[in-house]
């Protein structure tokens, strides 16, 4: 028995000694990487699809990286204290995916130089805060033919967010592919100044059904006005994923964003060491961005049409923001064959001309 | 102005206004009897989800409706228990019960998201014509009855009267034999179910679907109305109608192209419910010290039977 139960014992020692050693030979730990989203995972729009990117991260490194994620937080002080703390915990990359998180990143970064920052959709970098985003004022152009070609109306209805550049250049894109199939076409702007209140922005897709449109266009994050559309029979199209469960009928298209490879290749980055700052704006032609299948009510031409300049605008041969271009209130901004270049397109803060309505500021 | 566009920014004022009414409500009698409970926003989501999977898994309208008011009153129930029973600081454990609630809901509902639970009927299919008929429901009429119904259960039955007695002064009560903590498990319960119920309007009447967090802070609305209202049902509709209705013109003038920011629009709503808040307690009459935003006297305060 004594003897046994000693060499049980050895047995043990020599099995936790081998744990040890091999530990120590894997020393490396894994890589902390943080991520910060403003809504729910669960919203199926824009934080879904960016914790999309984290699974991918996951799948992709196992064991090498370790992932936490916020949801929910609020753009503003506590965005920094949010993005303070998974820094102060050892995460060596941050992520951070809101426009409005622009600052707060901006600050802690400068607080901890050792640590790898990421902000998508802002246009401030630092030696260790590197940006990225989605041009995904190409997806508007194309879904603003599809909706142009779709309207009985004549009449586009389209929910905003807040005034900010990406939202602006999105509704301007959406008038100008619009516009391109149908000179007359109008533009009908609601702000909710909310990212995510499904009720609200169901509020306000019912508001602009009642005064006439029949596109339901949205800059906000739930399916809430995909859902309206589908019930009231009229058309919309998908913000960040693809949002055809809510509205099989309804649905135009999606713009998806897909962040996957992006933050696959930061990680990857940080992994081998030669992550370094930058500003990386992705469109088509990098797999950042795509459109969902497109839904029964596009008619054949407007397919062909969608299709057409979706591969002009991958390939680089066509910009939707090509001159001549004026803005609201009559002065040109872009001369004929001029593109817009990227510093302008990061800042737009005016409509162009033919989208009635004052831009709140 | 068309009509028809009268009558849909009427029925969208009566439509936004209907979770708030309903959750609101059952806080008032909740807090009339004494009882301060924060957690409406979990109760809500709770109620939303838990309406929305019935919804999804039987078909039935008939057994969602029940299931989120019952969801709702567990909830109520667990803050009860805690608070009545447990004797917890309220204010606590009714942040507690709306994180809890929050969490639970996205935790249950994860895989619920993009179900379909089909669109609620509207009057006109019914038979009642006209438009109006075709943007509302039969639970906004449910909805304005039971405010009807709770103003006169507070101050016309002998039910109301104990309640109140509760919520003035749970010691008295307590001295000539009424079951305080009896009273408020009731109170929290109905709250509770109310709450429920108003998640589920806008789970499957409203959006109609189910995702996480959409009650979007309603709960925390519905609270402010409670005050709002000086603990009085009808001003409590009121106070509903206008927050719906200032809501809903916001959005509808922003569609007409009115030059007015958008971020004014939206404070628009909070603004005047401050602004007549400060009227009302400006006005307090001589003699009556908290003038007539008088809250029950025992409201948020810990009861311990002393016999």
């Amino acid at each position: 028995m004594i003897d046994r139960r000693m060499m049980l014992g050895a047995l043990t020692g020599a099995a936790a000694l081998a744990v040890g050693l091999s530990g120590a030979v894997a020393q490396t730990p894994p890589l902390k990487v943080g991520f910060v989203y403003v809504g729910p995972i669960g919203d199926h729009g824009w934080s879904y699809q960016h914790h999309q990117g984290l699974l991918a991260v996951k799948k992709e490194f196992g064991d090498k990286v370790e992932t936490t994620f916020v949801e929910n937080v609020p753009e503003g002080p506590d965005a920094e204290r949010v993005i303070d703390q998974l820094a102060s915990q050892g995460h060596k990359l941050i992520i951070t995916t809101s426009f409005g998180f622009m600052n707060p990143t901006v600050k802690v970064a400068a607080k901890y130089p050792d640590v790898k920052f990421e902000h998508m959709t802002g246009f401030k970098q630092a030696d260790n805060l590197a940006t990225a985003n989605i041009r995904f004022y190409e997806g508007r152009y194309i879904a603003g033919i599809l909706a142009a070609k779709a309207s009985k109306t004549g009449t586009i209805g389209y929910i905003g967010s807040f005034p900010i550049p990406e939202v602006v250049m999105g509704i301007n894109a959406t008038y100008l592919g619009a516009k391109s199939v149908n000179p007359n076409i109008k533009l009908k702007i609601i702000w909710v100044s909310t990212w995510f209140d499904p009720g609200k922005e169901a509020d306000a897709a019912k508001a602009l059904a009642d005064q006439g449109v029949d596109i339901i266009m949205q800059h906000t994050d739930s399916p809430a006005p995909v859902k309206f559309a589908e019930e009231r029979k009229i058309f919309a199209v998908g913000q960040a994923s693809d949002m055809k469960a809510f509205g099989p009928n309804s649905i135009l298209t999606s713009i998806i964003d897909n962040w996957n490879g992006y933050y696959v290749s930061r990680v990857k980055a940080v992994l081998d060491g030669s992550w370094k700052t930058g500003d990386v704006w992705g469109g088509f032609n990098t797999g950042m961005l795509a459109m969902g299948g497109y839904g029964p009510g596009v008619a054949a031409d407007a397919k062909a049409l969608a299709d057409a300049a979706k591969d002009k605008i991958s390939k680089g041969e066509f910009h939707p923001f090509t001159g001549p271009l004026k803005k609201q209130d009559g002065t040109e901004f872009l001369k004929a064959g001029e593109k817009m270049a990227d510093k302008d397109l990061a800042g737009m803060n005016f409509y162009v001309e033919g989208i009635d309505g004052a831009l709140p500021k | 102005m068309s009509m028809d566009l009268i009558v849909g920014i009427l029925a969208g004022l009566l439509v936004a206004a209907t979770p708030l009414i309903l959750a609101a409500l059952g806080e008032l009698v909740v807090e009339k009897s004494g009882v301060l409970n924060l957690g409406v926003e979990g109760m809500m989501v709770i109620g939303a989800f838990a309406g929305f999977a019935a919804k999804v898994l039987t078909g039935s309208y008939l057994l969602a409706f029940p299931a989120a008011i019952f969801a709702g009153m567990l909830m109520g129930l667990l803050f009860g228990l805690l608070t009545q029973i447990l004797l917890s600081n309220q204010v606590a454990s009714g942040l507690a019960l709306t994180l809890f609630g929050l969490g639970l809901s996205a935790l249950f509902g994860a895989g619920w998201t993009g179900l379909t639970a089909g669109a609620f009927p509207r009057l006109n299919a019914l038979g009642l014509p006209g438009s109006l008929a075709a943007g509302l429901d039969v639970l906004i009429l449910l909805t304005l009855a039971l405010v009807v119904a709770t103003q006169y259960v507070l101050t016309r039955t002998r039910t109301g009267l104990i309640l109140r007695a509760v919520g003035e002064n749970h010691d008295a009560a307590h001295a000539i034999g009424y079951p305080v903590v009896a009273v408020r498990m009731l109170a929290l319960a109905f709250g509770g179910g109310m709450a429920g119920l108003g998640g589920a309007y806008l789970s499957l009447v409203q959006t109609p679907f189910w995702v996480e967090r959409m009650t979007a802070g309603r709960g925390w609305i519905a609270l402010a109305l409670v005050v709002f209202s000086a603990w009085r049902p009808f001003r409590l509709l009121a106070g509903a109608l206008l927050f719906g209705g200032i809501t809903i013109l916001q959005l509808h003038s922003q569609g007409f192209g009115l030059k007015v920011d958008a971020q004014v629009l939206a404070m628009l709503p909070y603004l005047a419910t401050l602004a007549v808040l400060v009227f009302m307690s400006r006005s307090r009459g001589a003699g009556n010290a908290a003038g007539r935003l008088r809250a029950p006297q025992s409201l948020g305060k810990v009861f311990t039977s002393t016999t």
